[in-house]
């Protein structure tokens, strides 16, 4: 194995000498179509964000509808035209906007934008590799990418709107094109972009997972990769094994929405008309999109915990407790994600048996993540914390990850399920465990990994400002919702102004709104945080952070093939932060134990017999010294 | 000259409109811009203040602090505002069950709660905490502290048990509460037909003979919405109803679909719910226990109605498809029974004799596979 490891960085080193003699970088070669993971990472990275930004705008416009349901809004209208009629959003548009939203931010910001960014700038830094292991694949994957955010946000030019029947596109509604107006050429677009999207994200998942068993430099044996590259190699094989699933799903309902099939249609009679389907099941395609849709929410979060586990470790200068628990508890979310998806389905229709069974699959796998959050505080404890706004990031994910993941308890049970289904409950329960944790996580990566990215540092004041705002405020708006939830109000309504018991909610809608509103311009900060430091910030030192992985070890002039000469060995794991006896509070994973001996610990050598006879030695020879000390 | 003037005076209102639009746009925008300002003049000072303390000697803000002292704000603050919620928005939610097995399902949500809450209290207490109490200092050097498998093993093992006591009360709960068949012994329950379309619901009760007939959505018509069989004998004495009105303490089976897309029958004061799905009979058993005159006394709302609302995403009209149930009494519901028309309404009858004395071989009856199925 390691053999061939070397091998491999020898062939690649040559290749990446020829690079330097022949290969000029044209623009387009250099920004455009590039090969570079980082390139690749940054072009992720500022999609991710533009989306990220569209979709949040879009939230805001049905968060006014739903504060202010009889009031209107000329500057709606003057923006949207026919979707806001005498500046009230019509009820189809703010159907569309929530689709939309919810579509956009869980694929392609906290999806592709997460994992398409860390993952590729990552992998191959952490690892000590010169790229991907198909460079070209990677473009095509961005590619991919970008064509199916152009095809999605197209959809708001169509005739009748995008799509809008929630983002799970359930069939009935999604594939008669006469339910509802965005079932039309919206959805059609739709289902184009999430194919795009699905063969992107294959593509990327291929590359990282080969990458990373595969191209690992001298040393890296699995347990000595940090958590971050963990997360994303589990992610990796979840999308793999999980995205086609849905392509399957969705081109059955293309079937089904163009050619006449009834793969989920049956029995139908829309505005009195009876239409010819028989024989379909509306439950196969939520059995199909859940069985994507769950292993989707560790796909959003994995990166995200793998991140935050990187950023408190470093910044609390302490080692991440218990790193094999972490990466076991990793591994069991992931087994597990697969068999949780009938959670989602508990009132649907579908066998109650089967809903027992998803119940206890589904509390099992609150184990792994309770102790992930355990890990997390021990973490902490007795450290030397400096809050760097990536960590202040990290610890709301944390916060949000606990508050969040709670009331999953509650959802997971079957027999709780029945009166919180599709209320404002689950809103609030997975905008935090999963919406507000996961882009905490993103939002830290990006704070963290700037320097490495950009060779600048980001304004340190500004990041504060920028997470005390969003903080605040995603607990201001999502906290409430919760207890909506509990009194009935279901999700997806348009106005509550039809129900004289949920009239008492408008004054806490209108709460959340401008909780909303706060955290949405708070995003400004980070915006122009982020460009000016991209041009203008100041230069970042080599290894900003005192961190030990192997990308701070990489110069920080971006190469083609990331450092110049040999690539680093590595000899330890990535958490070695103020082990006792060694004058720094980090040693970064090239530093060989022969060059650390006042510092190693007998577990240190637990496969090496010859380093543990080296250590025994001279800690009795130096014994004496330290007692005098 | 007035037709000019007639033509004039929209248009003029209309940029007076217009531009009173973008003057409170601007001035929203302003506001803005001014609150970035200020943000900036802050920052400003902040660097000044930061860059006099360095010329002089002394130590520059220590950010660390801030930061750790805001988390302890934070939790303080967070706390109360939990709290609050727990106090005030907790009084808002529903009224107690209506429904017997709703009874069960609100306990072990309390006791979920419960465990939940304190949960919840003691980490965000332990993160922020720490947070507060560990932040960075030059003099002090982090506790090298990688794992401590006893410690780890306990924190797997107690969150394991406590899940398990749940899961298994969930588990029969659940079990209990889906089983729609009728229980030997217990009191027979009446069945009512709930059709979903977009944006309604329509109600169909049994006749005297206390069966539902057979549907068949080939046979619907503009007048046979529901494309009751008629074939069936058990279809003709069926009532139709605007309202669902349920005897207090008396079993009831909703057999449930939907015409066009899925929709979702949810009562939430009887903490029932289950999906409506087009080609997919479904079923939800329960025994309503207060009266809508008992819950308008205990709610001191004089207006109070029992509702089922749709909630799943149905297209433009889910947020307004709603249905008033009405929970009486034995007596006053056998009234409202006598008052109800039968489905079989005068033009339904002469719509079906005209199909059935033409095509009288086509009216055969078919079993109807999917219901046999459900059963």
């Amino acid at each position: 194995m390691s053999t061939i490891a070397v091998h491999d960085h020898e062939v690649a080193h040559h290749g990446h000498d020829d690079h330097e003699h022949h290969h000029h970088d044209t623009f387009i070669t250099k920004y455009i179509f590039s090969q570079d993971h980082k390139m690749i990472a940054k072009q992720f990275l500022i999609t991710g964000i533009t989306m990220a930004v569209i979709a949040m705008i879009l939230s805001i416009l049905f968060r006014i509808q739903l504060a202010y349901p009889d009031k209107s809004f000329p500057l709606l209208e003057t923006l949207l035209g026919r979707f806001a009629p005498g500046g009230h959003l019509s009820p189809d548009f703010y159907l569309s906007l929530v689709t939309i939203h919810g579509t956009i931010m869980v694929f392609f910001v906290l999806t592709a934008g997460l994992s398409g960014t860390f993952s590729n700038l990552l992998i191959p830094l952490q690892l000590g590799a010169r790229d991907m292991a198909s460079p070209f694949l990677n473009m095509l994957s961005y590619w991919f990418f970008f064509m199916a955010s152009v095809i999605m946000l197209s959809s708001f030019f169509v005739q009748k709107g995008p799509a809008s029947g929630g983002w799970t596109i359930y069939p009935p509604l999604s594939a008669l094109p006469k339910a509802m107006p965005g079932s039309g050429e919206g959805m059609t677009l739709w289902l184009i972009s999430m194919v795009l999207f699905v063969a992107s994200s294959l593509m990327g998942g291929i590359n990282y997972v080969s990458t990373v068993l595969n191209m690992r430099t001298k040393g890296m044996d699995l347990w000595k990769m940090p958590l971050t590259i963990w997360a994303f190699f589990l992610t990796a094989v979840l999308g793999v094994l999980a995205f086609p699933v849905l392509v399957a799903g969705v081109v059955l309902l293309i079937f089904d929405r163009s050619f006449g099939t009834s793969f989920y249609l049956s029995e139908i009679v829309l505005n009195g008309q009876v239409m010819p389907y028989e024989g379909g099941s509306p439950i196969l395609f939520q059995h199909l999109f859940w069985f994507l849709g769950h292993p989707e929410v560790y796909i959003v979060i994995m990166p995200a915990l793998g991140i935050s586990s990187e950023v408190i470790a470093t910044n609390s200068r302490k080692p991440i407790f218990g790193y094999h628990a972490m990466v076991y508890s990793l591994i069991g979310i992931a087994v597990l994600s697969f068999i949780v998806w009938g959670h989602h389905m508990f009132v649907t229709g579908m066998n109650p048996f089967l809903g027992g069974v998803f119940m206890i699959t589904t509390l099992i796998i609150a184990v792994p993540s309770a102790v992930k959050t355990f890990n997390y505080l021990a973490t902490l404890w007795r450290g030397n914390i400096r809050f760097t706004p990536a960590m202040l990031f990290a610890i709301g994910l944390v916060s949000f990850f606990i508050s969040g993941g709670l009331t999953g308890i509650f959802l997971g049970n079957a027999a709780l399920d029945i009166n919180l289904h599709d209320t404002y409950f689950v809103v609030a329960h997975f905008h935090l465990v999963m919406g507000s944790a996961a882009i905490f996580g993103m939002l830290s990566g990006v704070y963290h990994w700037f320097p490495k990215m950009f060779g600048r540092l980001m304004d340190e004041k500004l990041g504060y400002l920028h997470f005390w705002l969003t903080f605040i405020g995603a607990y201001l708006v999502f906290f409430p919702m919760h207890f909506m939830g509990l009194d009935g109000v279901p999700r997806r309504y348009y106005a509550f102004t039809e129900f004289e018991s949920m009239k008492r909610w408008l004054s806490v809608n209108m709460f959340i709104t401008w909780a909303a509103i706060m955290s949405a311009l708070a995003q400004v900060a980070f915006l122009y945080n982020f460009i000016t430091s991209i041009f203008w910030g100041k230069k970042t030192t080599q290894n900003p952070w005192n961190s030990n992985t192997l990308e701070w070890t990489a110069p920080v002039e971006h190469l083609h093939g990331n450092w110049p000469g040999e690539i680093p060995t590595v000899y330890r794991w990535p958490y070695d932060y103020s082990k006792p006896g060694h004058d720094e509070d980090f040693i970064p994973q090239t530093v060989p134990f022969s060059q650390t001996m006042s510092s190693n610990l007998p577990h240190d050598f637990e496969d090496n017999e010859a380093g543990l006879e080296a250590h025994n030695k001279w800690h009795l020879a130096n014994k004496p010294k330290e007692e005098v000390k | 000259m007035a037709q000019t003037a007639a033509a004039t005076t929209p248009a003029v209102d209309a940029d007076a409109a217009n531009s009173a639009m973008w003057t409170s746009v601007g001035y929203y925008v302003l506001l803005f811009v001014l609150a970035a300002i200020i943000v900036g003049i802050v920052g400003k000072i902040l660097r000044v203040y930061d860059l006099t303390l360095q010329i002089q000697g002394k130590k520059s803000i220590n950010w660390n602090r801030v930061m750790g002292i805001l988390f302890a704000i934070f939790l303080v603050v967070g706390f109360y505002g939990a709290y609050w919620e727990f106090t005030n928005q907790a009084t808002m939610h529903l009224p107690e069950a209506a429904s017997v097995h709703g009874v069960k399902l609100d306990d072990m949500f309390m006791v979920t709660f419960g465990i939940t809450v304190i949960v919840f209290f003691l980490t965000q207490f332990l993160l922020f905490g720490f947070a507060f109490k560990y932040k960075g200092s030059d003099k002090r050097k982090a506790y090298f502290y990688p794992h401590n498998n006893t410690i780890e093993k306990l924190w797997t093992v107690i969150p394991a048990i406590v899940l398990t006591v749940l899961v298994i009360t969930g588990f029969f709960t659940w079990t209990k509460i889906t089983n729609s068949a009728d229980v030997a012994g217990d009191a027979k329950a009446m069945n009512i037909d709930i059709t979903g379309h977009q944006f309604a619901w329509e109600i169909r009760y049994p006749g005297p003979d206390g069966v539902l007939g057979k549907k068949d959505y080939k046979k619907v018509t503009g007048i046979n919405k529901l494309g009751v069989d008629f074939s069936d004998k058990y279809a003709m004495d069926d009532l139709s109803a605007d309202t669902i009105v349920l005897p207090v303490n008396r079993p009831v089976r909703l057999n449930i679909i939907a015409q066009d897309v899925i929709h979702s029958v949810y009562m939430p004061h009887f903490r029932v719910q289950i999906n409506a799905v087009p080609g997919l009979p479904t079923y939800f058993k329960f025994t309503p226990t207060i009266t809508t005159n008992a819950m308008k006394a205990e709610t001191d709302n004089p207006k109070f109605e029992y509702l089922l609302y749709c909630n799943k995403i149905c297209g433009g009209g889910h947020y307004n498809m709603q249905k008033i149930v009405r929970v009486v009494t034995d007596s006053e519901y056998q009234t409202w029974l006598t008052q109800q028309k039968p489905y079989l309404s005068d033009p339904l009858k002469k719509e079906l004799k005209m199909v059935v004395d033409t095509t009288p071989k086509q009216v055969a009856p078919a079993p109807d596979k999917k219901l046999a199925l459900n059963y």
